[in-house]
């Protein structure tokens, strides 16, 4: 195996190459901005790998193409943006409830409805509010450069996989467009199969024939899944739950912000710093297991959270959560696709008194 | 002893939850005897749909995935595509393929998906109600359209053979129904066929099976039967659109 070496990568082109790092050989997708250049990207490129991609009629059916193919026991993705993921909603749901993994990548654009195809962090509510109906959701992760793009979206199988899960990454239409240096692993040979002993159409031989399915007649059965979905989310958040901080270690000031925000800050972070301000940025990574404890912990320390988003006061609910009134929390945020400059938040923080 | 007849390997031993004079039991069952008559068990992925259908999952004695309403050719694609040796067929009634599930149908016949469909058409909603469907007749009562359907308000009855009929993809395209033993034989050997187009890699196959559903047409078993010969088959003639396997 030749060893890593580095490429400079769209976004977009990061994601599906780390996929096919993580063992996807499946996607089935649907072309929607900004994010059609992964289905390009993979309708050679899976080709070139002895997989399959399919362009599917509609994102529903591109989502119940991947139910499908997890059912039969493949690494399979889709990639869509906002109202794609709207249209999945139903079979999220179902991928949860018959605990099936597979990776669903969002890169989000501005809403509600048709919207625009700027950056926008509008779908946080959306991604780890449940992802479709129901008691569940999909375990979220939210990178932050091209970098994380591939990383994440190639770790995010074995996730899915632990979790028997759906995992959706949550990017926007910044990250899925901007150009970086990207460290690339090589593409392993033949990882295309989970190869449990749930999936189906390996063989009846010598087995019980194997069910996937939600429907629950009886409502005990119903709730014992609901269970052990919450037993599997407990263990997730023991496990999986991430986030990096940066800045003071004696901070008066604590930011919180992810994804594109959270690489407005760094920049607002490093100037403040400069100017003899005492704050600290905690980026999350996981936002489904969300790090409450690591907030909880500064929020007894600082004067003041600040929160950073792309959103109408989304990501703020979980911060407040797990600040739990213990420092006052404020909220600094633009929508419809504006991004926010690392002025714009420097400025804020110039404003804070402390 | 000699046993003449006996149940196939590829149902279970559940007792089927369908009503008394539904076709469901019959359609089971014929698939079923097909299936083992391929011997293709152990190697079948069976794609239950929504509605009274959705028990499927019980009954076919082999791998089986449920879908959502209507999703069942995608679902099926799916697992096609990751298993191209394995015999993948969607089991799904009127409301599911005609109504919400129309688009992912016919996408997939384009494709020449290499699956098998068989499409149980009663003309209703059974497991919702009886309410109104696609395939409803003109003037037939429904519990959404309870002065029997009219023009003005529900449309047309939607005739799926035909409609696929004009698709490349399809391989093979029957009309068949189960109100009599000549009848149940006829399909019987569409449903045969169906199979054989997916496993000789043809494309894709479609079987409407024109049913009865006595409880929401509020009728008996046998008057059921007869609706469909009176009525039924003069919105839906039976027939073979395309079949690879004709002679001459």
């Amino acid at each position: 195996m030749s060893a890593e070496k580095r490429a400079l990568l769209e976004g977009n082109h990061a994601t599906a190459e780390g996929a096919i790092a993580g063992g996807c050989r499946f996607f089935f997708g649907y072309p929607i901005t900004p994010q059609s250049q992964i289905p390009q990207y993979m309708s050679w490129r899976l080709e070139e790998l002895g997989g399959v991609y399919l362009q599917a009629e509609s994102e529903v059916a591109a989502i119940n193409m991947v139910y499908g193919a997890a059912a039969a026991g493949a690494r399979v993705m889709t990639t869509s943006s906002s109202p794609g993921i709207s249209l999945m909603a139903e079979g999220i749901s179902y991928l949860i409830g018959c605990e099936l993994p597979c990776v669903i990548v969002n890169m989000v654009r501005g809403g509600p409805g048709l919207g625009n195809i700027a950056p926008s962090q509008g779908d946080y509510w959306l991604a780890t509010r449940g992802g479709g109906h129901g008691d569940g959701r999909p375990l979220v992760f939210a990178p932050y450069s091209v970098q994380e793009l591939y990383d994440m979206t190639g770790g995010a199988f074995e996730i899915a996989e632990r979790y028997r899960n759906p995992v959706m990454i949550l990017g926007d239409a910044v990250l899925a467009t901007m150009v970086e240096s990207c460290r690339v692993r090589p593409v392993p040979e033949a990882p295309n199969a989970y190869d449990h002993s749930w999936t189906l159409g390996s063989g009846l031989a010598g087995r019980e024939r194997r069910i996937i399915n939600s429907l629950y007649s009886d409502i005990a059965d119903l709730e014992a899944l609901n269970l052990r979905l919450e037993a599997r989310y407990a263990e997730a958040t023991e496990r999986e739950t991430r986030w990096e901080e940066y800045g003071a270690d004696d901070p008066d000031i604590l930011v919180c912000a992810y994804g594109i925000s959270a690489r407005v800050c760094e920049t607002a972070v490093d100037r403040a710093l400069e100017q003899g301000i005492r704050v600290r940025m905690l980026r999350p990574i996981s936002l489904y297991p969300f790090p409450s404890a690591p907030i909880a912990a500064w929020a007894e320390k600082v004067k003041h959270c600040l929160v950073v988003e792309l959103s109408m006061g989304q990501f703020i609910e979980d911060v407040r959560l797990a600040v739990e009134g213990r420092c006052p929390v404020s909220l600094q945020n633009r929508l419809g696709g504006v991004l926010l400059t690392p002025e714009d938040v420097l400025e804020r923080l110039t404003t804070i008194k402390v | 002893m000699t046993v003449l007849y006996e149940p196939p390997e590829s149902l279970t031993d559940t007792v089927l939850r369908y009503c008394p004079g539904c076709g469901h039991g019959i359609a089971h069952r014929l698939i079923a005897e097909v299936i083992d008559e391929l011997g293709v068990r152990d190697h079948t992925v069976t794609v239950a749909s929504v509605g009274c259908s959705v028990y499927a999952f019980e009954y076919f004695n082999t791998d089986v995935v449920q879908s959502a309403h209507g999703r069942a050719p995608a679902v099926a694609t799916g697992v096609k595509r990751v298993r191209p040796d394995d015999v993948v067929f969607t089991y799904q009634g009127d409301g599911d393929l005609a109504a919400i599930g129309l688009n992912e149908v016919l996408q997939a016949a384009t494709r020449a998906e290499k699956i098998s469909v068989f499409f149980i058409n009663n003309a209703v909603f059974g497991m919702t109600g009886g309410q109104m469907a696609p395939t409803t007749l003109l003037g037939q009562k429904t519990t959404t359209s309870v002065d029997g359907r009219t023009l003005e308000h529900g449309g047309y009855p939607f005739n799926i053979c035909e409609l696929m009929n004009q698709i490349p993809g399809v391989a093979y395209l029957a009309r068949e129904t189960l109100i009599d033993p000549r009848s149940v034989m006829s399909a019987r050997r569409s449903i045969m066929k169906a199979f054989r187009a997916q496993i000789d890699g043809l494309g894709f196959s479609l079987v409407e099976l024109v049913s009865t559903c006595p409880t929401w047409w509020h009728m008996k078993p046998l008057q059921a039967m007869q609706h469909v010969r009176d009525t039924m088959l003069i919105q839906y003639p039976l027939g073979v659109f395309k079949d690879p396997y004709a002679e001459g």
